[in-house]
């Protein structure tokens, strides 16, 4: 192909060279434009499940103001609450603002442990095949193409004990969300190793003379890890939408132990046919919102990630009719 | 219609620019380019990479991607084609213009039979029945030498060959009887016998389709066989246009004669005895190989597939052994299974005297410290993490040579200096190399431990000719001095004939002939590697002329 | 919520592909092989489901401790054999799932296959609406969005398809509730007819359940309308979110196959740009396609218990979400054992259309 080759990319070091920086200086436009907002929004959601404590009018579990009377229910947004109260008697600019650290301390938890159990079995399962990699693969299959939810449903049922408290806690919900997303970075992360695996650099390790243990964490570990960034921003929505629907179904949070916006919109259900749109909307934003950033951020680093995808600057010239082929 | 035009050129282009942008910043890729192709005349367009000279034949064709600028005219007949709107231009490709594309597998699309994409051009451009566009599939397929046009008309593209495809490939270039067919890089994916077969449809093109071709190409080989002028590209310009002949005997620029110059040539010298330790007679070889069968596994209810089958040879001490043959000869297959990257099915083959047929892991672990291998593609055998420093000083480390990356940079920098690389290449990351640079770090990393053996899996097939040429006489000199014995896999038999003392040519995993090289090369006894010599295109017009007559002759002959 | 952007297509494993050529055989095998996965699939499931749920303890405890005395208890789960050894019971019951049965509700007593017969119609309806809309909406823009890669209807699109996904289906559902029910008051607020409507098809003899189709039998223009009215918002909210979906995944595949080799050679003969698109890139990027659609078909499911537990729509989902309140888990390991071999025989079609449409496994 003698078409342009792009010349030798200039020489980046140090911390530009890190994900997410990285992808961000090659973008260009549209592509830009979408990863800015992404990281924007997703930067207010850390700050808010950060500083909550500071940013949260009341408690999340809070019924009384200072003066000791009952905040009461349902009340309009008002200049006390900016955002109404739910049918619980609880502040909803509050619950807001407590729920993203509760979605923060899920996804954190849930990436956490899905990615090590997730990367270690994909990483043995691809560079040593045999029986234990066919297992692995079809117990992820058959796992995967699951509906999550059930399975998360199920897990919920497990780790609360089956019992009458469902009071699980974050660590609750975020374990049963793993249980579902293991089976993901095993898929991923195997594609990934049996694709490096096959890679000359791979074959030639072995020529050398380097051991498993050697090629599997100096060369195929590393070289297949470059999607996580991607993956990490996908399975966070996806854990925030699953710990939302446990929340909804009654299997997510009590609301004395922390706020959680599933739970509320459960609650929500029978206001909306009163009319009562404060109790839903707001929470309900706040899913979207999030989902929304930390979607738009992956979204981005996939098609940075993807030659065929990533778009590129045009020449510096303004593109005459001549240029290219218009669209139809 | 194409008599009246006979006088005008078929194609010219002036003052053409064409700019990318792209990761590193704009690439101004061609530079004021002029040229003119007439009409039913082959002219080729050669280079090496990055000169240009694909860039320039798509934009007869409107079909550069969205990044690029262009400037300047292309006029097909009359036409302006960078000026005409998109209507225009679509009418204009297919009947005035077509293209062949370098790589028939995936120039054809998957999904559906030949014959209806066949069609699709036809009906782009006329209102034409189902009956009536089968009819003329049917008939262009058999014009291009499709066997049994009939019924392979419904076929899906995975049901030819690789030369078939081209072949449908180029019928659906010609069903429109258009002037100027651009043919891009169209045999560089092929072997050289199905080569010679190509270059044969496309002169036909020309002489019987009445079409001019504009041949991109960067084998001198098949300039020679087919090109009647020639343009030489560098850099985004034409550095010389002249007619073939003129080009090969006196060419005028300096470019030139060194682009022909790297060419490798069929010489049939006799190399000098092999080096080192002198061939001690009743000596052990370094590798043995008898009656060696390698089977890949099917999958299953299928039968396995056997990739070398009963295969005898020896590499001796200090020798240089040529491994030829066409894709899947199973030529790779043995390199691999004496490096131990692949299982040994069955017969013998003794590296340094162990057997390797049933050996673990533990007992190929002390060969491999004797072994260098050298991969075919520079850009993915260094891991993109590690520089190359560090890449060179793996072997280092695992055979414990040295304590550290920093105890082995000094050996690494002696290794660096050997293979003609500056030393502060080794704090560089593999991306920042050059092809040539990336395969002669392949080469010092493949030699850092003195190795015994040095195995070279098409080494140089990636590079472009000048590159390597310099590889090829880095790689010579390093054999004359080291004195390693080395198996040199490739498909080209020029580049055997300049590095190989033996040679082994390979047919569909069995041996077809061996011996010296000059002998083998010089007077084949075997058909088939009669067949592969003849198909050769060389590098110089006037013989290949001869040669291709000799073998079309022959062809004839045989039933 | 299973959703990943890329789902890496299931590849038909073990096909002879390529080379092998005239082999009908390759695809007969590979039918066989796929149809035989199905049991692994679903006995995997069986397995987890079985030793998740009881891992915590039983069923009975569960539903009823604390709200009878210990011996009571005791007498109970010893009747319904939950005393023996775990893997007694786990070969016991995999003996029923493949004589058919899958056990009985605590709570109301009725067999989850009565459940699912009753039920299933309901959400298989609301399945194929939610479909319908994405199909509609989905593959057009996806294919626009390719075709305009980059520029602002494209992102606009982009942007609109992740807010589809970003929007839980519960919320999306009342969002529309409040609009369309109760601010405007145009559409029903739950529910899958109205009351007299509904008095109608209960008095039916053998109904499907298939509300649309029970209408068309009842030959009653009112309640076909009425059916169709209380399907709207339902429909929207499912689809929707598949819609986004299935955008996402026709533009990533299109752009993939828009930039192939044979697209520039169909476009060097003259083809034009809208014959490229809805043709020639369209086929090749339809295989990956409906691999993934089969892997969504799961994603549907899950979203359809919240769908239906939003709008009221009686249907399995519904009826899950209303044995989890119940605690009654005996109901809910029953149905979602029934939904695992749902999905993997609805994968299994998938995939056999996927070889079907593809000439390198046909051939």
């Amino acid at each position: 192909m003698s078409a342009a080759d792009p010349l030798a990319p200039p020489r980046v070091r140090g911390w530009k060279r890190l994900p997410v920086v990285r992808q961000l200086r090659q973008s260009v436009g549209l592509q830009r434009g979408m990863l800015v907002t992404g990281l924007v929004i997703t930067g207010l959601f850390l700050l808010t499940a950060l500083l909550a404590p500071f940013l949260a009018p009341y408690g999340y579990a809070q019924l009384q103001g200072a003066d000791g009377r009952n905040f009461g229910a349902q009340v309009p947004p008002s200049a006390a609450h900016p955002l109404g109260t739910t049918v619980g008697g609880f502040d909803v600019l509050s619950r807001v603002i407590w729920g993203a650290q509760t979605a923060l301390g899920a996804i954190v938890v849930a990436v956490l442990l899905s990615i090590v159990v997730g990367v270690l079995l994909g990483l043995v399962s691809g560079y040593f095949g045999g029986w234990l990699d066919r297992i692995l693969v079809v117990v992820a299959d058959a796992i995967y193409a699951f509906p999550t939810l059930l399975l998360a449903i199920v897990a919920a049922i497990v780790i609360s004990g089956g019992q009458s408290s469902l009071g699980g806690g974050i660590l609750a919900a975020a374990i049963s969300i793993t249980v579902v997303f293991i089976p993901q970075y095993l898929r991923v992360v195997r594609s990934e190793v049996v694709r490096v695996k096959s890679e000359a650099f791979v074959e030639s390790a072995r020529v050398i003379g380097s051991s498993s243990v050697r090629i599997m964490v100096r060369h195929v570990l590393r070289n297949s890890i470059r999607t996580l960034p991607l993956i990490i921003t996908l399975n966070a929505s996806e854990a925030i939408l699953t710990l939302a629907g446990l929340g909804f179904l009654g299997f997510g949070i009590q609301p004395t132990k922390a706020a959680e916006w599933g739970y509320d919109l459960n609650k929500s259900v029978s206001d909306v046919a009163a009319g009562i749109w404060w109790t839903s909307v707001f929470p309900g934003v706040a899913i979207v919102l999030v989902v929304l950033g930390v979607t738009l951020v992956g979204e981005s680093l996939n098609d940075l990630s993807d030659p065929r995808l990533r778009s590129r600057r045009r020449a510096r010239r303004a593109a005459p009719a001549v240029a290219t082929e218009p669209a139809p | 219609m194409t008599e009246s035009r006979v006088e005008s050129d078929a194609v010219r282009i002036r003052d053409l620019d064409v700019t990318f942008a792209t990761d590193g910043g704009d690439v101004h890729a061609v530079r004021d380019v002029s040229l003119q192709v007439r009409r039913r005349e082959v002219l080729a367009i050669v280079g090496e990479s990055g000169s240009g000279k694909t860039v320039t034949a798509k934009t007869i064709l409107r079909l550069l991607p969205e990044t690029a600028l262009t400037s300047g005219a292309v006029v097909l007949d009359g036409t302006d084609v960078l000026r005409v709107s998109g209507q225009r231009m679509r009418e204009l490709r297919g009947t005035d213009v077509a293209m062949v594309f370098q790589e028939p597998s995936t120039a054809l699309n998957p999904v559906f039979p030949v014959g209806w994409q066949i069609a699709e051009g036809l009906r782009a451009h006329a209102r034409i029945s189902r009956a009536q566009a089968r009819t003329r599939a049917v008939d262009i397929l058999r014009r291009v030498g499709i066997p049994d046009p009939e019924t392979r008309v419904n076929y899906y593209p995975h049901q030819f060959s690789g030369g078939q495809k081209q072949r449908v490939v180029i019928a659906m270039a010609l069903v429109l009887n258009p002037s100027v067919i651009v043919a891009d890089e169209p045999t560089t994916a092929l072997d050289v016998t199905v080569q010679a077969e190509i270059l044969d449809l496309l002169r036909r093109c020309r002489d019987e389709f009445g079409a001019a071709v504009v041949l991109i190409t960067h084998n001198m080989g098949v300039v020679a066989d087919l090109a009647d002028r020639v343009s030489v590209m560098y850099e985004g310009r034409v550095v010389e246009t002249a007619p073939v002949e003129e080009l090969f005997s006196a060419p005028r620029e300096e470019y030139t004669r060194r682009l022909l110059a790297a060419v490798p040539r069929l010489t049939l010298a006799a190399k000098p005895a092999p080096v080192g330790q002198a061939r001690r007679t009743g000596g052990e070889a370094i590798v043995a190989a008898h009656g060696l069968v390698i089977e890949y596994p099917g999958r299953l209810a299928q039968k396995a597939f056997r990739a070398v089958d009963d295969v005898d040879f020896d590499i001796n001490a200090g020798e240089v052994l040529g491994l030829v043959g066409e894709s899947g000869s199973g030529k790779s297959t043995i390199g691999r299974a004496i490096a131990g990257l692949t299982r040994v099915t069955d017969g013998s083959l003794a590296v340094f005297g162990t057997e390797l047929r049933g050996a673990g892991e533990r007992r190929l672990r002390p060969l491999r410290r004797d072994i260098g291998f050298v991969f075919q593609d520079p850009a993915t055998s260094f891991n993109p993490l590690f520089t190359i420093a560090q890449a060179i000083a793996e072997p280092l480390l695992v055979h414990g040579a040295a304590s550290g990356a920093a105890a082995a940079r000094g050996r690494v920098d002696e290794l660096l200096e050997q293979v003609q690389l500056p030393g502060a290449f080794g704090d560089r990351f593999p991306h920042e190399l050059s092809g040539g640079q990336r395969q002669r770090a392949s080469l010092a990393r493949a030699l850092a431990l003195d190795p015994k053996l040095l195995i070279a899996d098409e080494p140089t097939s990636a590079l472009d000719v000048s590159v390597q040429a310099r590889v090829l006489e880095l790689f010579a000199e390093l054999q004359q001095r080291l004195g390693f014995a080395c198996l040199f896999i490739t498909h080209d038999l020029a580049v055997v004939d300049q590095v190989a003392h033996r040679v082994v040519v390979l047919h569909r995993g069995r041996i077809a002939e061996q011996g010296p090289t000059p002998e083998v090369l010089g007077a084949p006894r075997d058909p088939d590697t009669r067949r592969l010599l003849a198909s050769l295109p060389v590098p110089d017009p006037r013989e290949q002329a001869a040669r291709r007559a000799a073998r079309l002759a022959a062809e004839s002959r045989r039933p | 919520m299973s959703t990943t952007i890329e789902v890496p297509p299931v590849s038909p494993p073990a096909v002879p592909r390529g080379r092998r050529r005239n082999r009908p055989s390759g695809l007969l095998l590979y039918l066989l092989v796929r149809a035989l996965l199905i049991i692994p699939t679903v006995f995997i499931l069986v397995t987890l489901v079985f030793f998740l749920m009881r891992s915590t303890g039983d069923p009975i405890t569960a539903a009823l401790g604390g709200r009878l005395p210990a011996d009571q208890l005791q007498e109970r789960i010893r009747e319904a054999g939950y005393d023996r050894p775990l893997l007694v019971q786990y070969v016991d019951y995999l003996g029923q799932i493949a004589r058919g049965d899958f056990g009985r509700s605590l709570s109301d007593g009725r067999s989850i296959g009565e459940i699912v017969v009753t039920f299933g119609g309901a959400t298989l309806e609301l399945a194929v609406y939610a479909l319908l809309v994405a199909f509609v909406v989905g593959v057009p823009l996806g294919m626009l969005a390719a075709k305009l890669r980059d520029r602002w209807p494209d992102a606009t699109l982009r942007v609109l398809a992740i807010l589809a996904y970003a929007t839980p289906v519960f919320f999306a559902g009342l969002l529309l509730k409040l609009v369309f029910s109760v601010w405007l008051n145009v559409l029903p607020v739950a529910g899958r007819a109205s009351t007299r409507v509904q008095i109608q098809f209960d008095s039916m003899p053998n109904p499907t359940g298939i509300y649309l189709i029970d209408a068309i039998r009842l030959g009653d223009g009112n309640a076909i309308g009425d059916v169709l009215w209380h399907a709207i918002l339902p429909g929207l909210a499912l689809g929707l979110l598949t819609a986004g979906i299935f955008l996402r995944l026709v533009r990533t595949n299109m752009i993939d196959t828009l930039g192939r080799d044979y697209i520039d050679a169909a476009r060097s003969r003259g083809v034009g740009e809208f014959r490229l698109t809805r043709t020639h890139a369209w086929r090749p990027a339809l295989i990956p396609i409906i691999t993934v659609i089969g892997l969504q078909i799961a994603l549907l499911l899950g979203g359809a218990v919240l769908t239906e537990t939003t709008f009221e729509w009686r249907g399995l989902g519904f009826q899950i979400a209303q044995y989890l309140q119940a605690r009654d888990f005996v109901a809910v390991q029953g149905m979602v054992v029934v939904l695992a071999i749902i999905v993997a025989v609805t994968n299994f079609v998938v995939d056999v259309i996927a070889a079907l449409i593809d000439p390198r496994v046909r051939y």
